[in-house]
């Protein structure tokens, strides 16, 4: 099937020379291949709506066509899922995995379009800036706060991101997932930097993303490389075949494992790579924050199971105890930093780090139920954080969201609803029981003992434990504690968000008390495992 | 044999009591109390018409149910109950209309939202039900842990007006002390789920079928050890008591009630459902180490309760000396001191409630939880010392009230394996006498303490009402406890029995107390 590089890489070793005299042009399977493919043409249809529609127009139509867009590519996952193969000479596969996360991010992108749609937060309107290229302090800067307008660019941004996420997940190749891995990428660190208020502060976590960003994607390139040497095939499947031969170049394989690591530990925010991650979290538009904590994180894991379980399976006995370090040491940063946090989508940010950490203990667990728990685990973890965002938008006071944590103090008395699902939110990421948060950690722990890491879940409810404690902390402050100074103002007409709130706390509640339906399906998509 | 599901049903009742009353209004504060109080009411005839129905004789779990809920972990909603279940049961349904009753104006001040206190009750009521009737591990967990929430908003929102920050903090420390617990019993659980998955190709909680399992005795420690750090911090037993005192005198008074009357009773509970019959191996060899934290816990719980200035931590200590008593009855492994812990559990949640109770009382009287605050209160409100008297009595195991044969099994039963201990033991009944006595002395007796007089009246008709069926009942317990011993005695037999310890045989005819041994 594939051409050029499976005749370099027939030969033992990396055998560079062997040209192809003929190129075949791989056959593309439109059908299977057809979810990426409506994401990829409504970001298209995207950008031309920009060039071609007035600003008023492109308000309404951009929310409609990406959204339309997602919920289309939604129904084609859900039509394609007994396919099961690689397609595309090899590039890309299609498989249990990644149809159920492909399925998730399309979900929470198309919730995070209801964020990004809302114009009903202030005066105002959205979160998002009327002009991203007014430099903070320039003549005009301090109009933006109050001018009507948005970047709709956002949209066609999110579904290319979108995009590249679900290609992400598919990627066969190695190639594949690193062109993957920057679509997904740029658009984000554009988005980043779109916060309407607080415009410094945007654009630093803009910058500072992508620096890092391009620092890691360059470690997953020169990873890359190293493979390639290593292997003589960027295939997922085919190095897996050279790593299981014993070879002098296992240096390479090494320390090309080690690079690749590193660039995809970094997009999930994993210690010690994951000092972008409060600074991001807090400086980006809250909505762009909700789609990037759940939706990239579905994509990263997504990737990097595939990395590990498919290209390095045969090694997890070299990689696991990377990964129990990486995990540990991840629970523990995002754990007790976060207990410092006054801000709250820095709280967030942290609790992200250590959720990832959580995660690693499905991934490090290399079983077929680390898969499905950790499958499992991302849509209760990506529901949950969409919809505490989600209030984190409606909090507001004259200078925008009331992001201080001391602002929310007596937030209980004054919107008991709100603050209640709020909290609601809080618990089910302690993960306690009757929430989707507790279903996700008893299924990634029960990988975990499964897969003899008894002392890495006795690690992480450890910290579980310790993330209580700030989680509660917030609850204590809205509802046992006076309010003060000035009273926060919760936003009452912005049904858009609302929605969100209402989809992600019942989500977070179906899922705790009823997760059969959905730990079915993790299941049945783990069990068939991946394609190679 | 009936069909039906009454514990089920004891289910339902309260949560949908709960979730009505929560969400009435503020403005109808009367009627929210009312309708709890409805509730709880039902809840306690139902309860009495389950146990009505109960067989003693019969060994098992009765009124069970199953059904299937997360099919893809074997998890399932089973209940039913066997004789020590019941029994708590039985404890948890009495105490909260008592509890209802007697903190009818307790939320009353400040803004507090009156309809969500009284949901919190209730649905606290559904969750201790729930643990006790949980015969699937699963289950249990889930109930144990979301017990601690009502709890926590208890404490937090409707604990002593003016000291917030301490409130907080208590609230947090509660909550986190137990969460730890909790969260380290997860691990345990699952533990547990993937030794069975392993040993029966399919993975299940179903304690039937989880107590089949023949567990390595290594593995067996570490799963004991996670479920006993849980239990002991929710007895709690010495060592891990620090969070009790500061819950206990930060609650308002129905929730320290139900707090040390039943909810700790859990962990106990725990101790004598999960760990034992579940890993006999490790009890054989922890047990020891439990049995020296339980002696040490009726020394020190003792001796800080005298030390006490503040009555409800004082009342928080004296349940920390009759835990160990519990705990070292359940460990002595003999089937007398067994029944005798089982037995104290109830008995310690009717005296220390009422005692709770009453200290309530006094404080809302007074607005101080300081004992030198009182004095000479007997002269000016006579009935509130009576019932004082008979709760400390009956918390010092007075010979005629309920405490005694609880007490004296358990000491016995210890005695027959362990004579040492139930010596040293026996020497902290004298502790519960000075603490007690000497808490009335100095609150009821003496001269008149300054600016007593002034508004101070005796108990009032509801109050009268409040405190009526828990003397009934400590005075009828004490008197005749051979229903409830015969209720609880075959479950906990037949637990000894399936893990291999019988009991030893009496050195002397005279050591068998009568009424025990048939």
């Amino acid at each position: 099937m594939s051409v050029v590089i499976s005749a370099a890489g027939s030969g033992a070793g990396p055998v560079v020379a062997a040209a192809a005299t003929t190129i075949d042009t791989p056959s593309i399977q439109y059908l299977q291949l057809s979810p990426v493919l409506i994401v990829f043409g409504v970001a298209m249809a995207g950008v031309l709506v920009e060039a071609f529609l007035p600003e008023r127009a492109r308000q309404l139509v951009q929310p409609l066509l990406t959204g339309g867009g997602f919920i289309a590519a939604f129904v084609a996952v859900c039509l394609l899922h007994a396919h099961r193969g690689v397609l595309a000479a090899g590039a890309v596969a299609i498989d249990g995995p990644t149809l159920f996360m492909s399925g998730t991010i399309l979900v929470f992108a198309a919730l995070s379009v209801l964020l990004v749609a809302e114009r009903k937060l202030d005066s105002a309107g959205g979160t998002l800036v009327a002009d991203a290229s007014v430099v903070p302090g320039a003549s005009g800067a301090r109009a933006l706060r109050n001018a009507r307008g948005m970047q709709t660019e956002a949209y066609p941004l999110m579904a290319f991101s979108v995009a590249g996420m679900m290609l992400f997940v598919a990627s066969n190749t190695l190639l594949v997932m690193f062109i993957a891995l920057e679509i997904l990428s740029l658009p984000l660190y554009l988005l980043a930097g779109l916060a309407r208020r607080r415009r410094l502060l945007s654009q630093e976590a803009a910058v500072k993303y992508f620096l890092l960003g391009a620092f890691s994607s360059a470690f997953f390139l020169y990873g890359l490389a190293l493979i390639y040497g290593f292997a003589g095939s960027v295939e997922l499947g085919r190095i897996a075949d050279a790593a299981n031969t014993v070879g002098r170049h296992d240096t390479y394989l090494y320390l090309g494992m080690a690079l690749l690591a590193v660039g995809l530990l970094f997009k999930i925010g994993a210690a010690p790579f994951h000092s972008w991650t409060p600074d991001v979290y807090q400086g980006a538009p809250t909505p762009v924050t909700a789609f990037m904590a759940a939706g990239t994180k579905v994509a990263a894991f997504g990737a990097l199971l595939r990395v590990f379980y498919v290209a390095f399976g045969g090694l997890r006995w070299d990689w696991r105890p990377i990964m129990w370090a990486v995990a540990i040491l991840t629970m523990v940063v995002g754990a007790v930093i976060a207990i410092t946090q006054r801000d709250v989508k820095r709280l967030i940010g942290y609790s992200a780090v250590a959720h990832a950490g959580f995660i690693l203990v499905g991934v490090a667990a290399a079983n077929t139920e680390g898969l499905s728990g950790t499958m499992f685990y991302l849509v209760a973890y990506g529901f949950t954080t969409i919809a505490a965002l989600a209030v984190v938008t409606l909090v507001r006071t004259g200078d925008g969201e009331a992001s201080d944590l001391a602002r929310w103090q007596g937030l209980g008395k004054q919107k008991p609803l709100l603050a209640g699902s709020f909290a609601f939110l809080l618990l089910s990421m302690a993960g306690i029981p009757l929430t989707a948060g507790f279903i996700g950690k008893f299924s990634v722990f029960e990988a975990g003992i499964a897969g003899n890491a008894v002392p890495l879940v006795v690690v992480a409810v450890l910290t579980s434990a310790i993330a209580a404690f700030f989680y509660v902390r917030v609850i204590v402050l809205m509802f046992f504690s006076e309010p003060t100074g000035e009273r926060p103002v919760v936003v009452t007409g912005s049904t858009l968000t609302y929605a969100t709130v209402g989809i992600g706390t019942v989500m977070t509640l179906l899922l705790g008390v009823a997760p059969q339906p959905l730990l079915d399906l993790a299941n049945h998509a783990a069990a068939s495992g991946f394609v190679r | 044999m009936s069909t039906v599901p009454w514990l089920t049903i004891l289910l339902i009742v309260p949560t949908v009591g709960s979730l009505v009353v929560g969400l009435l209004p503020r403005a109808r504060a009367e009627l929210a109390k009312r309708l709890a109080l409805t509730v709880a009411v039902a809840e306690l005839v139902l309860a009495v018409l389950m146990a009505v129905s109960f067989h003693d004789s019969r060994p098992g779990f009765q009124f069970s149910q199953h059904y299937n809920w997360i099919k893809a972990f074997g998890i399932s909603y089973s209940v039913g109950v066997d004789g020590i279940a019941l029994a708590l049961i039985l404890l948890s349904v009495v105490l909260v209309p008592v509890v209802v009753l007697s903190s009818w104006h307790e939320a009353d001040e400040a803004d507090r939202n009156v309809p969500v206190f009284f949901a919190l009750i209730l649905s606290l009521e559904t969750f201790m039900i729930g643990t006790f009737a949980a015969t699937d591990v699963f289950l249990f967990y889930v109930f144990f842990e979301a017990m601690l929430i009502p709890v926590y908003f208890l404490i937090g929102s409707y604990g002593p007006t003016g000291e917030q920050a301490q409130r907080s903090y208590t609230a947090v420390k509660f909550l986190i002390y137990n969460l730890v617990g909790g969260l380290v019993m997860l691990a345990a659980v699952i533990g547990l789920y993937v030794v069975s998955a392993q040993n029966l190709r399919h993975g299940t909680f179903d304690f039937a079928q989880l107590r089949q399992l023949n567990i390595t005795p290594g593995v067996q420690k570490l799963l004991f050890a996670g479920f006993f750090l849980a239990f002991a911090i929710k007895a709690p037993l010495w060592p891990f008591h620090t969070w009790l005192p500061d819950a206990g005198a930060q609650s308002p008074t129905g929730g320290a009630v139900l707090l040390v009357g039943v909810l700790d009773k859990v962990g106990t509970f725990g101790l004598i459902r999960y760990c034992i019959p579940l890993f006999p191996k490790a009890t054989t060899w922890f047990a020891p180490l439990v049995l020296a934290m339980a002696v040490v816990g009726i020394f020190y719980g003792a001796l800080l309760a005298i030390g006490q200035r503040d009555m409800k931590r004082l009342v928080a200590y004296t349940s920390l000396a009759h835990f160990g008593f519990i705990a070292l009855g359940t460990f002595a492994l003999t089937s007398q001191a067994g029944t005798g812990a089982v037995l104290y559990m109830i008995n310690h949640g009717l005296s220390t409630g009422l005692l709770f109770i009453v200290v309530g009382f006094m404080v809302s009287r007074r607005e101080s939880r300081d004992i030198s605050a009182y004095g000479g209160m007997a002269k000016v409100t006579p009935v509130l010392a009576g019932v004082f008297l008979i709760a400390g009595l009956s918390s010092l195991s007075l010979p005629g009230l309920n405490s005694f044969p609880s007490e004296f099994l358990v000491l016995v039963g210890t005695f027959t394996r362990y004579r040492a201990l139930a010596i040293v033991a026996t020497a902290g009944i004298v502790l519960a006498a000075i603490y007690i006595l000497y808490l009335y002395q100095r609150t009821m007796t003496g001269p008149l303490a300054e600016g007593i007089r002034a508004g101070v009246g005796d108990l009032s008709v509801r109050e009268k009402v409040v405190v009526a069926p828990v003397v009934a009942l400590i005075i009828a317990l004490g008197i005749y406890p051979k229903p409830m011993i015969d209720m609880i005695r075959p479950a906990v037999t037949s637990t000894f029995a399936d893990i291999g310890h019988s009991d030893p045989a009496p050195t002397s005819p005279a050591a068998a107390p009568q009424g025990v041994h048939k």
